[in-house]
């Protein structure tokens, strides 16, 4: 092997781009995350529109829950068919923690992740084993468990009613969450710092060693990689930015419902990395900001939602076979003319 | 928590024998739409997602077969043909264009016909709950054994299933039609190069097992009620079920049934709220003893 043939093969497994560059592009992802918060900051000084400002709160909610899913779809392999159930525990525990204590809000969203981290670790445990169908589907079931008990526990979480009465939301360092405004601008930075929190993991040793049992689950387990306590941990790091976007729809809403925590909430998540693509680390994002329009217009247009996102689904999963940003890397690099090999 | 009720019902008979056929029944429903589930995975290595929804075909082409005809078994039939040729086409003009791709794949094209499906019921028999009646044949008083009630169409129901598990174990295990199914599942790359039709296989396996969960969701709709979604319910449970018996084993499939059968009837009198929970609670001390289920022996 020639030195130029070495250099091209380590580079297309990626080391020196991770060695020379990681500390300048983290650099980057802060200067972006920042600049995004900006852009998002700036919006309702220039347009007035509730609407919009109401999509941006929801895009943030549903945005952490699709991006963490994309931690254990896309870069760790990990096919979870019941994410939604830590986006209802956080919804749920969040509104009940603030109704039944009223300590101050920040206390409220630290509990109501603890309680996700406990939840998530016991369900982890017992799910990461188990590979692939299994692990959707007992995910699923977990899913389906915590639903049936939001529904059947009544006196605690109001059943098929929901959390109803309101979430108080007493005025914390002079952050009043009723004023729209200030909800908003929580959400924004909620979603921001949330991503570049996932983005500093994707991109740190974790995150590639989260993408080698992906590839190689074996040979992973051979180097000396506890592959199961690397599911595990990134499983609950998911469970907790899921349950962040719970916490947001639950102020949003001003209460919980039990579709929250409903097996359909896993299945969009799902369909939304699907539609963005799983490749890229915003594809989730751009998921959510197109599943929620589609969700706008069709049932603005017809009772029969299903079917319609259901003939979109089809589109996607056996005609397209990709999801949107990745056609947008695969041109870019085409338009580039480089035939180099990504490393996500 | 009601433990009293429990015990109290332990100790009498009457109350041991109407427990013990609800949970039969229960679980019998749920063996004939898990052993399709079971069969479609064993066979062609994927999970059927939209399967409840060949259970809610079954229930509302009988109840129109029903309603137009009057004839029970003409209702039965149609149930379980309706859906037999739904399989085969879902299978074939769907389902064949992601296998071997991943899971993601198999899931979303699944989750796209769970939409569409209750959609389509919704559109065409309506969001309302319906009811088929029991047929005037088996409108008749129920038998008593040891103080307990019995209706008679329990035993049918207890009767077909457990003819379809004979059936189904025999025909695997001993005629040529199984034993080339038994080998396509096993190697279907071999099979095809010996001259037959993989495709068809794949298509005739989907098909029964669309069958079976419509022949379950025609027997179940002169006692349950119909509506759209009704399907997926009876999907988690009947998965719950294969995992605790184990993906691809029949006889696991029917311990499976008949053990969450139990648990869902005798449950509901100790814990009413959390009969559900028990189910799961179930599930997890298996996978936790023994990942592969109770029958299985691949490697989960």
């Amino acid at each position: 092997m020639t030195e130029l043939q070495a250099e091209r093969a380590a580079e297309s497994l990626g080391v020196p781009r991770i060695e020379a560059q990681s500390k300048r592009l983290r650099y980057l992802d802060v200067l972006i995350a920042v600049a995004a918060f900006a852009v998002l900051a700036t919006l309702p000084f220039l347009f007035s529109s509730k609407a919009l400002l109401d999509f941006v709160i929801r895009c943030s909610a549903f945005g952490l829950f699709a991006t963490s899913l994309n931690l254990l779809v896309g870069y760790t392999g990990m096919i979870s068919f019941g994410h939604g159930m830590f986006f209802g525990l956080g919804a749920y525990g969040f509104g009940l923690i603030m109704q039944r204590t009223g300590v101050p809000i920040p206390v409220a969203f630290v509990g109501t992740l603890l309680i996700t981290a406990v939840v998530s670790v016991m369900i982890g445990a017992i799910c990461v084993r188990l590979k692939e169908i299994y692990f959707a589907f007992v995910t699923l079931a977990f899913q389906m468990l915590i639903h049936s008990m939001i529904l059947s526990w009544a006196s605690l979480t109001g059943g098929d009613q929901g959390l109803r009465g309101g979430i108080p939301r007493p005025v914390f360092i002079g952050i009043d969450l009723t004023n729209h405004i200030h909800l908003y601008f929580v959400s924004c930075a909620l979603l921001v710092t949330g991503l570049l929190l996932m983005r500093q993991i994707v991109q740190s040793p974790f995150g590639y060693t989260l993408r080698m049992i992906r590839d190689n689950a074996g040979r992973a387990s051979f180097i000396g990689i506890d592959v199961w306590r690397a599911k595990l941990t990134i499983f609950v790091l998911a469970a907790l930015l899921a349950s962040t976007g719970g916490i947001i729809m639950s102020l949003f809403v001003s209460g919980a419902y039990p579709e929250f925590a409903y097996w359909t909430i896993s299945g969009e998540g799902i369909f939304i990395n699907m539609l963005g693509g799983v490749t890229t680390f915003l594809g989730p994002m751009v998921g959510t900001v197109l599943l929620l329009i589609l969700n706008d217009t069709v049932t603005r247009l017809t009772e029969y939602y299903g079917i319609v996102l259901g003939i979109v689904i089809l589109f996607f999963a056996i005609g397209l076979r990709k999801g949107l940003m990745d056609f947008a890397v695969e041109w870019y690099e085409q338009r580039r003319g480089g035939g180099r090999e990504r490393t996500r | 928590m009601d433990l009293d009720a429990l015990t109290g019902c332990l100790a009498s008979s009457a109350c041991l024998v109407t427990q013990t056929t609800s949970g039969f029944i229960i679980g019998m429903l749920l063996f004939l739409v898990a052993v399709g589930l079971t069969l479609i995975f064993g066979v062609l290595k994927v999970v059927n997602f939209s399967h409840g929804a060949f259970y809610m075909f079954g229930a509302y082409f009988a109840m129109t077969a029903y309603q137009l005809t009057g004839s029970f078994a003409l209702a039965i039939f149609c149930g379980a043909a309706g859906t037999a040729i739904l399989g085969l086409a879902f299978e074939r003009v769907f389902m064949s264009r992601v296998y071997g791709g991943d899971v993601l794949m198999q899931l979303l094209v699944c989750y796209a016909f769970v939409l569409i499906f209750d959609d389509v019921v919704k559109l065409i028999w309506g969001p309302e709950f319906k009811s088929m009646g029991m047929p005037a044949a088996f409108q008749v008083p129920p038998l008593f054994i040891a103080g307990g009630v019995v209706p008679p169409y329990y035993l049918l129901l207890i009767g077909v299933a457990l003819a379809v598990a004979a059936v189904l174990g025999v025909g695997l295990a001993r005629t040529r039609i199984g034993k080339v199914i038994r080998a396509a599942a096993h190697n279907p790359g071999m099979v095809s190069a010996l001259g037959i039709n993989t495709g068809l296989i794949y298509g005739g396996v989907f098909a029964l097992g669309g069958m079976l969960a419509g022949l379950a969701g025609a027997l179940a709709a002169p006692v349950r009620s119909l509506t759209p979604g009704m399907g997926f319910s009876v999907l988690i449970e009947s998965f719950i079920v294969t995992v605790i018996g184990g993906m691809g084993s029949i006889l696991g499939a029917l311990i499976g049934a008949l053990l969450i059968g139990m648990i869902r009837s005798f449950g509901s009198l100790g814990f009413p709220l959390f009969t559900d929970g028990l189910m799961y609670l179930f599930m997890v001390i298996v996978l936790v003893a023994r990942p592969t289920g109770l029958f299985g022996k691949e490697v989960a």
